[in-house]
């Protein structure tokens, strides 16, 4: 067995989000590809819900039956675990990514194996999985193609669906010709970047894997209690490999990825495909229900993984989060995540999703957190446009206040002793008309030596860094007038005297 | 019908044109709007950078201004959401008489156009703006207050207005208060991408509820000298062929005589 796997970059040390975006503005390669990518699939996407008469009453029935199952998780978890015993399966409990890492490994070195093929899947993104294969000198061969993208170019995820969004065609053509070969079957001779020859060129790369492969992990997209079938959602036909030809598979699932029923099934599998991609149906559908004798893999273990999500459950704004079923809609639609892409997140959930989600699972709501983490909450406008995006109706501007509350009033991030001066002092100016009125005069005194009435460029020094200087780096603004309105209004008796 | 004006200390302290302009448009519909002084702000910006518990005594002073008044306008969408949406949310937290207070105060807080089409069911208020327009409907607008097509309908109504439409016209500005400075590089990319669909619409004039996604789309546009005014909705539907045009007081542009115009008689009630 080898021990020289190459390990994955990760997060970890990413600086907080406005340094981290600084730098990803600058990069002009993924700013063309973001927008194309993003504008192409929230046209694919308003096309495909515009046509279904009743998209509101299928995000309320979406809101509900995830409400009720985060309301009763304990009972509709016993249930799912009594299903997949009773179907043949093995069920794990996971308190978190070491735990659930564990599992994984113990279970592929039982069966000897130094491989593993993978569905793509955020669970196992979340708890970095393929290190803690590679730490066991076991290959995880990534089987999606914008997870392979990612994976040969030692690359991050930038997006919950689309993890190699972005790049585009060049870029994928020169990881493929430089780094297929290192890894298994080499890219084609003179290889275009035709997405078709790509395509060509990663099936056949990936064929030989799933062909050997005797152990795969998967995620799932949903897991019915009832029943304890496990559904996996994908285009590419890559999971469908993962899913039946390997002898065992391995699914890790978080938590909050229940539905009640079998039936639950009708209102999602219309509403993720329509939010993720833009399309009616996706191509490929799978189901299981713990192993089937003769056929497909004869070994079933699911890992039910919590990593934190007791804790977001325990909150009662921020628990909204658990509904997401990551159709990335979001993300897509996000004028802060068209621009600085998903690595400025330093989270493998980035967008809006991921600012509310990755504080939570990181504890937010118990203890301190670091100064990315908390920087996260402030990295929106809270236009609310992935609320109205939202499948599932998770009020995202919502919990982006209530997370800035706990950071702020809660004590729980880094105090900025700055802005608190400021926002007393604007506190204090606010308690008595007078004093706003004081403050507006001084103000009006002060705008008479601004040219023309605007303040352009303020001369301050380099090392002055607050929000003032933050302002007028790139903007102007109005002097502020002579006269405020209240004031012109008590003057005049509201114009009545001009 | 007892009516009365939040101002909003934005609009207080930097644009007070604003302000004026509501009153003569009301005027010129035949109603007057009283200023009650004890207003100070809606407590947003203290609410959405995390310092809620500075929001109660806002939110409580907001609840004293404006009780007892059958309707209240307000020239900021943004503004008004926070009234309408979130009040109740700070309310709660602080408990005692303030939930119930917020219960009879906020909705009667109207957004602008909201106050004018769907109150006094108007929508020529017999403005005369000669100019093109593209409209930007802010995000709070847009998505909180969903205040539809009321801005457009008002300004279609308008003589001499040319409206035009505005490229990815729903899509964020980039000013979202306190994030305008705590994230100012994707801010400005943001602003930077609206002023350039403001451009391209061909339009003149870019034309908001809010004067505080002005200020950051307008503070760009004097930057880069791109030579497109921005106004508040209020400001357009003032105009009339009498007092054809307030003298802008935008960034770039002259505030100081825009008192000269103001000044001038008002004789636009004989429309």
């Amino acid at each position: 067995m080898t021990t020289s796997v190459r390990r994955e970059p990760t997060f970890v040390g990413m600086p907080p989000f406005p340094e981290a975006a600084h730098a990803e503005l600058a990069n002009d390669v993924q700013r063309a590809n973001l927008r194309a990518a993003t504008h192409t699939i929230r046209a694919k996407r308003d096309a495909v819900v515009a046509e279904v008469p009743d998209w509101e009453l299928l995000r309320r029935a979406g809101e509900a039956i995830k409400d009720d199952v985060l309301a009763g998780l304990p009972g509709y978890l016993e249930r799912l675990e009594v299903a997949v015993r009773a179907a043949g399966g093995v069920v794990h409990w996971a308190r978190d990514a070491a735990e659930a890492n564990t599992i994984v490994v113990a279970i592929a070195r039982a069966k000897g194996v130094d491989e593993v093929v993978k569905v793509k899947s955020m669970a196992t993104e979340e708890i970095e999985l393929n290190n803690a294969l590679a730490r066991a000198g076991i290959h995880a061969w990534e089987t999606d193609l914008a997870q392979l993208i990612v994976q040969l170019g030692e690359d991050l995820p930038s997006h919950i669906l689309v993890p190699a969004i972005h790049r585009n065609r060049a870029e994928i053509r020169e990881i493929f010709v430089r780094e297929m070969g290192r890894f298994g079957r080499p890219a084609p001779e003179r290889l275009s970047d035709e997405p078709g020859a790509l395509a060509a060129a990663a099936r056949r790369h990936l064929r030989e894997k799933f062909l050997r492969a005797k152990v795969a992990v998967s995620g799932g997209n949903f897991a019915i209690a009832d029943t304890g079938t496990v559904c996996v959602v994908e285009s590419e036909g890559n999971g469908r490999m993962c899913l039946t030809l390997p002898e065992t598979l391995i699914t890790v699932l978080g938590v909050e990825k229940l539905l009640p029923t079998w039936s639950d099934l009708e209102v999602f599998l219309q509403l993720l495909p329509r939010s993720a991609t833009g399309e009616r149906m996706n191509p490929y559908t799978s189901m299981w229900t713990g192993v089937t004798p003769g056929d497909g893999p004869q070994e079933f273990h699911l890992i039910l993984l919590d990593n934190g999500r007791s804790d977001v459950l325990a909150d009662p704004v921020g628990r909204q989060a658990l509904r997401c079923i990551r159709c990335s809609a979001c993300l897509n639609v996000c004028p802060v995540y068209e621009r600085t892409g998903g690595h400025a997140y330093g989270s493998v959930y980035p967008g809006p999703i991921g600012a509310i989600l990755t504080p939570q699972l990181r504890g937010i709501a118990a203890h301190r957190v670091d100064a990315q983490t908390a920087s996260l909450p402030f990295a929106s406008s809270l236009c609310g446009a992935c609320f109205d995006a939202c499948p599932v109706r998770i009020d995202i501007p919502e919990v982006l206040v209530h997370l800035r509350a706990q950071l702020v009033d809660g004590e729980r991030g880094p105090r900025d002793r700055a802005e608190e001066v400021g926002m007393k002092a604007v506190r204090w100016a606010f308690e008595k008309p007078w004093r706003i009125g004081f403050a507006q005069h001084v103000a009006g005194v002060g705008g008479r030596f601004a040219r023309h009435g605007v303040i352009g460029r303020v001369p301050l020094p380099k090392r002055f860094t607050g929000p003032v200087s933050a302002w007028f780096a790139d903007r102007d603004a109005p002097a502020p007038p002579a006269e405020s309105f209240r004031s012109w209004y008590k003057r005049t008796d509201g114009g009545q005297e001009e | 019908m007892r009516l009365a004006l939040f101002i909003t200390c934005f609009n207080d302290t930097l644009f007070p044109e604003t302000g004026k302009s509501v009153v003569r448009v009301l005027r010129r519909l035949g109603h007057e709007v009283e200023f009650p002084y004890d207003q100070v702000c809606c407590g947003q910006m203290h609410f959405n950078s995390g310092y809620r518990e500075d929001a109660v005594p806002l939110v409580r002073s907001f609840v004293d201004a404006f009780e007892g008044y059958d309707a209240v306008v307000v020239p900021s969408g943004s503004c008004t959401a926070m009234v309408r949406e979130y009040h109740a949310v700070v309310a709660r937290q602080a408990g005692g008489t303030l939930p119930a207070g917020v219960a009879r105060v906020a909705p009667k807080v109207y957004e602008f156009s909201e106050f004018l089409v769907d109150v006094l069911g108007v929508t020529d208020v017999g403005a005369y703006f000669p100019h093109s327009v593209a409209y930007h409907p802010t995000c709070h607008s847009l998505r909180l207050l969903r205040v539809g097509d009321r801005p457009t309908r008002l300004l279609r109504a308008v003589r001499g207005l040319t409206l035009v439409d505005l490229p990815r016209a729903d899509e964020c500005c980039g000013f979202g208060g306190t994030f305008a400075v705590k994230n100012v590089d994707t801010s400005v990319a943001m602003g930077g991408d609206k002023v350039s669909a403001a451009l391209e619409s061909g339009a003149q004039v870019l034309c908001a509820g809010d004067n505080s996604c002005l200020t950051h789309i307008g503070g760009l546009i004097s930057r880069q000298h791109a030579g497109i005014r921005v106004l508040h909705l209020a400001d357009i539907l003032a105009c009339t062929e009498a007092l054809p045009d307030l003298q802008p007081y935008g960034p770039g542009l002259d505030i100081a005589s825009g008192f000269a115009a103001e000044q001038t008689p008002a004789p636009e009630v004989t429309r």
